[in-house]
Parts: C-alpha cells; sequence; structure tokens
C-alpha cells in the first residue's frame, strides 16, 4: 500500500508552504501532489515556484504529480494548466479540459476525484485517455469502489482518499469574500487568514461544513484509520495536507500499514472529529464507528 | 443577432409537458421514473407509455423532446442506464442529455443515429471539457453550468463547435452542477448517485413554540421566526453560523432570471435557454413558458426592455421570491 500526499487545499503563506514541503520530503509518502487547485487568486506560490518544489520533491525520491484546478472557467485558468502539462511532470486532472490537454498532449494523467467516475466503463475510458491513476468520488463508498474496480477492465491504480477534510463543493462564488462582505475580485486573499478554513455551524451549535474560498469542505475530517483492514483492491491512501500534525498523521498511517504499533492521537490532531459515513455507506457527516 | 434560441422546457408529467408545449415551448425535456433521472422525485416523470404519447403530442406540432439520463451510472447496476438510453433511442425521442463519459460512449457506439446533449450535471465549464465530448462522442449541444459569467460563456461558444445552452430561469444551484456533494454529505444521497439534492424524505419540520425549525436528516438547516416566511431546507440555502454572524453563509434562497440579459445571450449565440423545474406543476410550466416565449420572441428587437407583467409572472414562482442574474453578471465579483 502506498501512502500519497494530496495537493494543499488551503491558502498558506509562502514560506509555510515551503517550510511544509521541506518537511514532507522526509515523510513515508510515495507520491506528492502540487499545485493549486482551488482558486487561481491564490498566488503565494507562482507556477515557477510549484516547479521547484516538484524538482526538489523529485530528488528526495518522491513521485511528484502537479494537480489541476477542479473548476476551470477562465482562459487564465487554462494557460496556467497547459504550463502543468508542459512541465515535463505527471498532472492530476480534475477537470475534462484538463484530460483533454494531457490526452491531446498523449501525457499520461491521474483522475482525480472530481471527474466523477462511478462505474467500471467509466474508469475504462479514462484510462484508455490516458489514466494511470484514479481516485473514487469522495462519497464513494468501500463497496462502490470495490464494484468499480471488479467491473474495470484496463490496469489502472486506484487511490483514495483517506485522511482530511472533504472538499464536497466547487463553486464560482468565493464563501470567504462574501463571510467579508467583499467582492471575489477584491477579496484580500482572505482565505490566507483561515489556514483550515472557516468553519461554518449550525444555529444549535453543530459544526457541519467549512469555508475554503469557492470550495466547500466537511467541518469534521474524513478518517479511514479504523477501516485499514479491508483494502483490497486499492494500490494508494491520500492524506490531505493540513495545518497542525501532518506529518505525524502520515507517520501513523504509514506504521499501521506496515503492520507497527501505531496510535492515533484523533483529539489533537483533529480536534473537529473524525467521520467515514462515505466509506461505510451512509451520509459523510457519520462519526466514525471504532472496531 | 444570431438566430433566436431554442425555449426548452421542463417536464416532470405528460399534463406539464402539453402545457409546456401549448404556451410555445420549442423543446421539451423529461426523464424516466428511476435513478437515472436527475429529477428523481416521487410522484413525478415518465413510463415509456407517456414518453410515446408525449412524443407524439410534441412531434405532431413541430416540436422536439429530449430525454435527461443524467445521473451517473452506479458499478453492479449499468443494466439501468444501458436500457433507460435504449428506450429513449426506440422511443423516437430526439436526444439524450448524459453526464456519464461511459454512458456517453455507450450511446455513441450503441446507438450512432442518437443526439447526444452533455448533461450540466456533467460539469463542462470550459470550451477544452466540451470539444473533448464533442470528438469523443459527437455530442451535439452542452448545457453549461450556472458557475460563468456572460463574457465566459461567449469566449466557450468562440471556442467550440458544439450548440451552447444555458440556464435562462428557475432554481439556482450556487454550486457547480456534477461538483456538490453536499446532500450526499448530510443524507447519504446526491444529485450524482441518486438523482436528488437534500431529498424530501429527509426533511422533517419542527414547530419550536411560534418559530419553526427545518431539517435535512436532523442537521439544522434554518430556523423560522414568526411570522416569516419558511423555505424548503435545501442545505445550501440555509442560515449558519460563520465566526459569531448567522446569515446565508452560501446562497440565499433565489432564482435565476435572464430576461434582461436576453438580447446579450442571443448577441453571443447561446443556442437554446433552458428553464429548471422538472419538479413544478403543470400551472408552474404554464405561466415560465408563457413569459419566457414572449420575453425571447422580443428579445431580437433593438427596443427590447423587460415588461413589468412579465416579472410579475415569474416574481410568485420564485425561490424566496426573490431573483438574480445569478453568475452572469456576478454582482459579488
Amino acid at each position: 500500500m502506498q501512502l500519497t500526499l494530496g495537493p494543499l487545499l488551503y491558502y498558506w503563506p509562502r514560506q509555510t508552504v515551503l517550510d511544509f514541503y521541506a518537511e514532507a520530503a522526509g515523510w513515508p509518502v510515495d507520491t506528492v501532489y502540487l499545485g493549486e487547485v482551488v482558486c487561481a487568486r491564490r498566488h503565494e506560490l507562482k507556477l515557477a515556484d510549484w516547479l521547484a518544489l516538484a524538482a526538489d520533491l523529485s530528488g528526495a525520491g518522491k513521485a511528484v504529480v502537479l494537480s489541476s484546478q477542479a473548476l476551470l472557467e477562465s482562459s487564465g485558468d487554462l494557460i496556467g494548466l497547459k504550463k502543468l502539462i508542459e512541465s515535463g511532470f505527471a498532472i492530476e486532472a480534475n477537470d475534462l479540459g484538463a484530460v483533454k490537454l494531457a490526452r491531446d498532449a498523449g501525457r499520461p494523467f491521474v483522475a482525480g476525484p472530481h471527474l466523477n467516475i462511478y462505474n467500471g466503463p467509466t474508469l475504462d475510458w479514462f484510462a484508455e485517455a490516458g489514466a494511470s491513476r484514479w481516485l473514487p468520488p469522495l462519497e464513494a463508498s468501500r463497496d462502490t469502489v470495490a464494484a468499480i474496480v471488479a467491473e474495470k477492465t484496463a490496469v489502472v491504480e486506484t487511490e483514495v482518499f483517506a485522511h482530511g477534510r472533504l472538499p464536497l463543493a466547487f463553486s464560482a462564488r468565493c464563501f470567504t469574500a462574501r463571510h467579508y462582505d467583499l467582492n471575489k475580485d477584491a477579496c484580500e486573499f482572505k482565505c490566507i487568514d483561515h489556514p483550515d478554513g472557516l468553519t461554518m455551524s449550525t444555529r444549535e451549535g453543530q459544526d457541519f461544513l467549512c469555508i475554503n474560498g469557492i470550495q466547500t469542505m466537511s467541518a469534521a475530517c474524513h478518517a479511514l484509520w479504523h477501516d485499514l483492514g479491508d483494502l483490497a483492491g486499492i494500490d494508494a491512501l491520500r492524506i490531505s495536507p493540513q495545518q497542525h500534525h501532518t506529518g505525524e498523521i502520515v507517520a501513523a498511517y504509514a506504521a499501521k500499514l506496515a503492520g507497527r504499533p501505531a496510535t492515533a492521537d484523533a483529539a489533537r490532531w483533529n480536534p473537529e472529529g473524525w467521520v467515514d459515513g462515505y466509506w461505510r455507506g451512509e451520509a459523510g457527516i457519520h462519526p466514525i464507528q471504532e472496531h | 443577432m444570431s438566430a433566436k434560441p431554442q425555449l426548452v422546457c421542463p417536464a416532470g408529467s405528460l399534463p406539464a409537458l402539453k402545457a409546456a408545449i401549448d404556451h410555445g415551448a420549442d423543446t421539451v425535456y423529461l426523464g424516466f421514473k428511476n435513478a437515472t433521472n436527475a429529477r428523481n422525485f416521487a410522484g413525478l416523470n415518465f413510463g415509456d407509455t407517456q414518453i410515446r404519447d408525449g412524443v407524439a403530442y410534441a412531434h405532431g406540432r413541430g416540436r422536439e423532446v429530449l430525454v435527461a439520463i443524467n445521473t451517473y451510472a452506479q458499478a453492479g447496476r449499468l443494466a439501468e442506464w444501458h436500457r433507460a438510453i435504449d428506450r429513449a433511442a426506440d422511443l423516437g425521442v430526439d436526444a439524450v442529455i448524459l453526464a456519464d463519459l461511459g454512458l456517453l460512449a455507450y450511446a455513441h457506439r450503441t446507438h450512432p443515429q442518437l443526439r447526444l446533449h452533455l448533461s450540466v450535471q456533467g460539469s463542462a465549464t470550459n470550451a477544452d471539457a466540451i470539444n473533448l465530448a464533442h470528438e469523443c462522442f459527437g455530442v451535439r449541444r452542452a448545457v453549461l453550468p450556472r458557475v460563468l459569467t456572460l463574457p465566459q460563456v461567449e469566449s466557450v461558444i468562440g471556442k467550440t463547435p458544439v450548440e451552447i445552452e444555458v440556464f435562462g430561469f428557475g432554481s439556482l444551484c450556487v454550486m457547480a452542477e456534477g461538483r456538490c456533494i453536499l446532500s450526499s454529505y448530510a443524507t447519504g444521497q446526491s444529485p450524482n448517485t441518486h438523482g436528488v439534492c437534500s431529498p424530501a424524505g429527509f426533511v422533517r419540520w419542527e414547530p419550536q413554540g411560534k418559530a419553526m425549525d427545518a431539517r435535512l436528516a436532523g442537521i439544522l438547516i434554518d430556523r423560522y421566526a414568526e411570522g416569516e416566511p419558511a423555505g424548503y431546507p435545501t442545505l445550501c440555502k440555509g442560515r449558519f453560523d460563520v465566526e459569531g454572524d448567522t446569515y446565508y453563509a452560501l446562497e440565499e434562497p433565489t432564482s435565476l432570471n435572464t430576461l434582461a440579459v436576453l438580447p446579450e445571450l442571443m448577441r453571443i449565440g447561446v443556442a437554446a435557454i433552458k428553464v429548471e423545474g422538472r419538479q413544478r406543476s403543470p400551472a408552474y410550466v404554464t405561466a415560465v413558458t408563457k413569459t419566457l416565449r414572449a420575453a425571447i420572441d422580443a428579445a431580437g428587437d433593438a427596443r427590447y426592455s423587460v415588461k413589468p407583467a412579465w416579472l410579475d409572472a415569474l416574481a410568485p414562482l420564485s425561490e424566496g421570491h426573490q431573483q438574480t442574474l445569478g453568475a452572469y453578471n456576478r454582482p459579488w465579483r
């Protein structure tokens, strides 16, 4: 079982990002996904910075994949994407436009979790278009993933989003800017003040969702820590970066997967709580059941 | 000025289909009574006999019928979706509206004569995405998610041979369609998997003294004070708390209304204007179809202006009695 470090979903200051990946170079992950996947306005790191990080991590023995933005709306977004593809690194396509550009360039790609692959023939189609690996939709259960893997005929690796707040929805609208009564185009880059997003609670105080720019996430952390016993057909697990403790989380998963003693400090890592309802075929918000 | 766009109206039932045709729809879209349909609501939608009758009614009057098979085929149950495509083809409909690339491949291979449209649920927001569906499956029309500005729509139209259909009126998704699983996060059922959003079976109304709580799967979506009109608890349209502020954190209950920009939509070459609302009544379809028909017919005139009577007709049909141009003009941009 491989471990991967998913793309950074939040907007962190430049030095924070550089420090984070300098540490990640020493973590037990096989693949690191890099790049801005949420909002084109986020510019602490430019493409050249991401490419320099890619070279560093590649030099440290990591496979590097550059992730595309999930919502590609403007010509500028697509120009950025073309540059990603021309960089020579593999890309993660999170939009059909990205799939087209990778396919036209004859470049293998990772079919990201926002491409809506819910069955074997659809996965086969993406594999034929050049996908060497895929991620199921985040709402897919263990049984759904197993059924898709059983139904596919192509040779393609399966990676599952295993730990982190779930990116549930994308909009043209920026909810962080809305919170501050700012226009999206003059957002003052408020996301940078919220390194783990902004929690959105119900009027009776239940933490429900998390605002992260144009993305809406789960307030709780999706965690497959208690589900690692049954991962037949899965080749890789993705850990999603968070402000604190990502290295500890990676190390604990690596130890547990290797059969070494491992303990999770869930309350400290993720005070927002753990859920795994999706994986068990239920509502995603359902809390974990330890077993 | 480009050709007049088609008016594409919703039908959740045969009476709604006839109402749409009788009041000026060029095209009606509908779906089967099952999970292949992204408006899979109890008591709505079509069986084979009703589709056959609907197609006869429409074709007899020179209009078209589209069938939306626009959820994602679930592994192990592909036959349900393949059968829906086969039935639609056999029933002589004018096109099917698909989102799942595997289904587009199936339809293209199995029914090469069947016209294919890319559903809004296919989440194609740029010309490259649309052109991929055109090159691989011969898709002839794409429905754009409600996230693009008018200049962005125009830019897409300039870069693709595929006809572009946009939403003109109805309930508004603030999220990119096909890229939102908020509903399954709360309930286990989403548009992609079950063809539903914030499904009615999970809704509970709970009086709290003179207030009313609206819950979805137990989660408090909104709380209405005495006298405040209560809306359906679609989970992105509730009031939530963020850093101590309670407000519509994602979106107000509101409907899209493009009457003000119809001439612009025509100028940039939109091929079709779609009305949302297969879950709505024939009376709703009648009122919206009539109004949009009149507006589209008038929009080619340089002196076009939105008639107060049109707004009066549409206002009571809008969610929260509010209307917006949505992403087309982005007041929040």
